[in-house]
């Protein structure tokens, strides 16, 4: 078990920097998520860590130890690939013991080790098969048991549930939370689905563009993101964003209409609200023309515009509602769940 | 299922394999035949009468202490020659398979002995090793070694081998490398994440996985070397000293064009047309299949 610790981490290929300059400590035994778009540099920071890639610039360490010069066999770390990289002429049983084979622990030793890995992950029956003989997801469990016989300091996870089907996925990623918090070993986990990252991670670490846009648990980013960016990335379905102008305290949106909030600033800035938080309120501030509903069951998602202007915003209403189309409806939000957020460079503005 | 389109019969496809089906009739079927015919004749010293003598020519060679010492030697041959030139394209390509920088310049100087003729490729380890003058004799000497492929069959063996075997690497190399890159990075990196260093790596999964085209290039390369170094042979040694490198094509080519037995030496381009076709039926038959892993 061991912290990780990155330091002013930079990665570049040749002239183009893909990372910036990032920090972050990861504590010993925690679950990090590290969420953002395609092309972010998700998968360039993990291998980082991992030893797969090179380091521009920065430090990493692992435990106590700098690890930017040691080769991944030595940094006591195992990951698991989005495409498995299961060895394909060697069996189940026989991957899993690789590493062990390699550091050379007794035939005795191994054999139980990979027993137990087999039991816990339930793929006991298969250990005599071919990765090509599995299904998907016992390919993915064997992947994970590879990484769990090795006992390491620290999990890498690369999108590892990215190759399953929706039903699966979601059982996978209880099965991985569930082991992770048996094993306590720190992790670190990769993937570009915010829902994934929200139910799995201790904390999140949310990359856009190569720089760390902020790192804190689910709950406080989806209660205060820090930009623009955050808020709409985080939460399903997404923030609705309004532009407003702040004086005094008051926000002026688009169509004239007025909420309160935005604190001292004054000039243009973006208000922020979740679907969620608009509530149905005949005197609400916001109005809404309604275009479309949306039916999911438990509830609505209504679609439409802001009244007067061409912004699209959605609220999420309890129950079912199919009537109003073309109509305008109205809502307001409380105080205390509307973000804002400076118009120019996109960060949260406190009250 | 779409519907398969007709078009009307005409002459145009027949006469665009026609040049092809033409080539192949004239100078494989119509030898090959005549070769087959004339391994059942027997001609008189003199060349004035022929005689029809059946499979006698066949089993003359079934029991010609020469014939069979060259059937042993080209098998000789032809796994060292094997052996070696897969063995150093394999390593050279894991070489190029790891390396980054320079990587196309590094390929494609190791190509260029691909496209030397066997004659040149010949001619070159001829100077290289000449007994005189050559710098390899010279070299060796040093440590006492006193090369002489003119009069040493030994040496003569080991020249031909290596040249015939030069020769092939540029050839085993393409194949590995695409099959190397063919394996995926992350099955490499996972591998090292489990402590295996570059040789265990190489050993414990790149091997094994291009293991179907080494099995591909063990049936291309003793063809290679049973068949297609006629022309190192002819350059290097001609078959010497004391026939040490006589192997079967040579013997065909010496027997019939140089020692006038036309029955003999057609018997013997019958078997090795027998042979050609085997290895080709197990290079069909079992290279598409993957090996088993
Ligand atoms: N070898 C390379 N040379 C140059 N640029 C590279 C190289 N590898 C990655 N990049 C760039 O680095 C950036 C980050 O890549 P990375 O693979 O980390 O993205 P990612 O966040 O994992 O994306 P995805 O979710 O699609 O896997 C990308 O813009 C990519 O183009
Ligand atoms: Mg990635």
């Amino acid at each position: 078990m061991a912290s990780i610790t990155m330091k002013d981490l930079v990665k570049a290929y040749g002239d183009t920097e893909v990372l910036h300059h990032i920090e972050g400590d990861i504590n010993d035994g925690e679950f990090i998520v590290i969420v953002g778009p395609s092309g972010c540099g998700k998968s360039t920071l993990l291998r980082m860590v991992a030893g797969l890639e090179t380091v521009t610039s920065g430090e990493i360490s692992i435990g106590d130890k700098v690890v930017n010069k040691l080769e991944p066999a030595d940094r006591d770390i195992a990951m698991v690939f989005q495409n498995y990289a299961l060895y394909p002429h060697m069996s189940v049983r026989e991957n899993m013991a690789y590493g062990l084979k390699i550091r050379k622990i007794a035939k005795a030793e191994i054999d139980r080790r990979v027993r137990e890995a087999a039991d816990i992950l339930e793929i006991g029956q298969y250990l005599d098969r071919k990765p090509r003989q599995l299904s998907g997801g016992q390919r993915q469990r064997v992947a994970m048991g590879r990484a769990i016989v090795r006992n390491p300091q620290v999990f890498l996870f690369d999108e590892p549930l990215s190759n399953l089907d929706a039903k699966l996925r979601v059982q996978m990623r209880l099965e991985i939370r569930k082991l992770q918090q048996r094993l306590g070993v720190t992790s670190i986990y990769v993937t570009h689905d915010q829902v994934e990252a929200m139910t799995l991670g201790d904390r999140l670490m949310v990359l856009n563009g190569g720089y760390v846009e902020q790192f804190g648990t689910p709950i406080e980013l989806y209660d205060r993101p820090a930009t623009l960016f955050v808020a709409g990335f985080i939460g399903s379905p997404s923030m609705n964003f309004l532009p407003a102008e702040a004086k005094d305290g008051t926000l002026t949106l688009g169509n004239g209409a007025t909420v309160s909030g935005g604190g001292h600033s004054t000039g243009a800035v973006t208000l922020g609200i979740r679907p969620e938080h608009l509530m149905h309120d005949e005197n609400g501030p916001i109005g809404i023309s309604v275009q479309m509903f949306e039916q999911l069951g438990a509830n609505t998602l209504l679609h439409g515009v802001l009244e007067g202007t061409d912004t699209e915003i959605v609220a999420s209403m309890p129950g079912h509602v199919s009537t109003g189309e073309g109509s305008v409806m109205r809502f307001s939000a409380e105080a205390s769940v509307l973000h804002v957020f400076d118009a120019a460079s996109g960060k949260r503005i406190e009250e | 299922m779409l519907k398969r389109v007709h078009f009307p019969t005409s002459l145009l496809p027949y006469l665009l394999v026609a040049p092809q089906v033409i080539i192949t009739l004239v100078f494989f079927v119509w030898p090959a035949s005549q070769a087959v015919y004339q391994s059942f004749l027997i001609e008189d010293a003199f060349g004035i009468s022929t005689e029809f003598v059946w499979f006698e020519n066949f089993a003359y060679l079934a029991s010609d202490e020469q014939y069979l010492g060259s059937f042993g030697r080209t098998i000789f041959f032809s796994v060292c020659v094997a052996v070696l030139s897969m063995s150093a394209a394999l390593v050279l390509a894991g070489f190029a398979d790891r390396i980054v920088r320079g990587a196309t310049t590094y390929r494609t100087l190791l190509i260029w002995p691909y496209a030397v003729a066997p004659v040149l490729a010949g001619a070159l380890w001829v100077f290289m090793f000449n007994p005189t003058l050559g710098i390899f004799p010279y070299i060796l000497e040093f440590v006492g070694i006193d090369w002489n492929h003119y009069l040493n069959g030994s040496h003569a063996m080991m020249l031909v081998i290596f040249a015939a075997a030069w020769k092939q690497i540029a050839y085993n190399f393409l194949f590995y490398l695409a099959a190397m890159q063919s394996i995926p990075r992350s099955l490499i990196e996972a591998a090292a994440i489990d402590g295996a260093g570059p040789v265990r790596r190489f050993w414990d999964h790149i091997f094994p996985l291009v293991s179907p085209t080494t099995f591909f290039l063990l049936v291309i390369n003793a063809v290679y070397a049973f068949f297609d170094t006629f022309g190192i042979i002819h350059a290097v040694t001609q078959g010497g000293p004391a026939n040490a490198t006589t192997i079967l094509v040579y013997k065909v080519y010496n027997d019939g064009f140089v020692g006038l037995d036309l029955g003999g030496s057609a018997a013997q381009s019958v078997i090795l047309m027998i042979l050609v076709i085997a290895m080709t039926v197990v290079q069909f038959r079992y290279v598409e299949r993957k090996v088993e892993y």
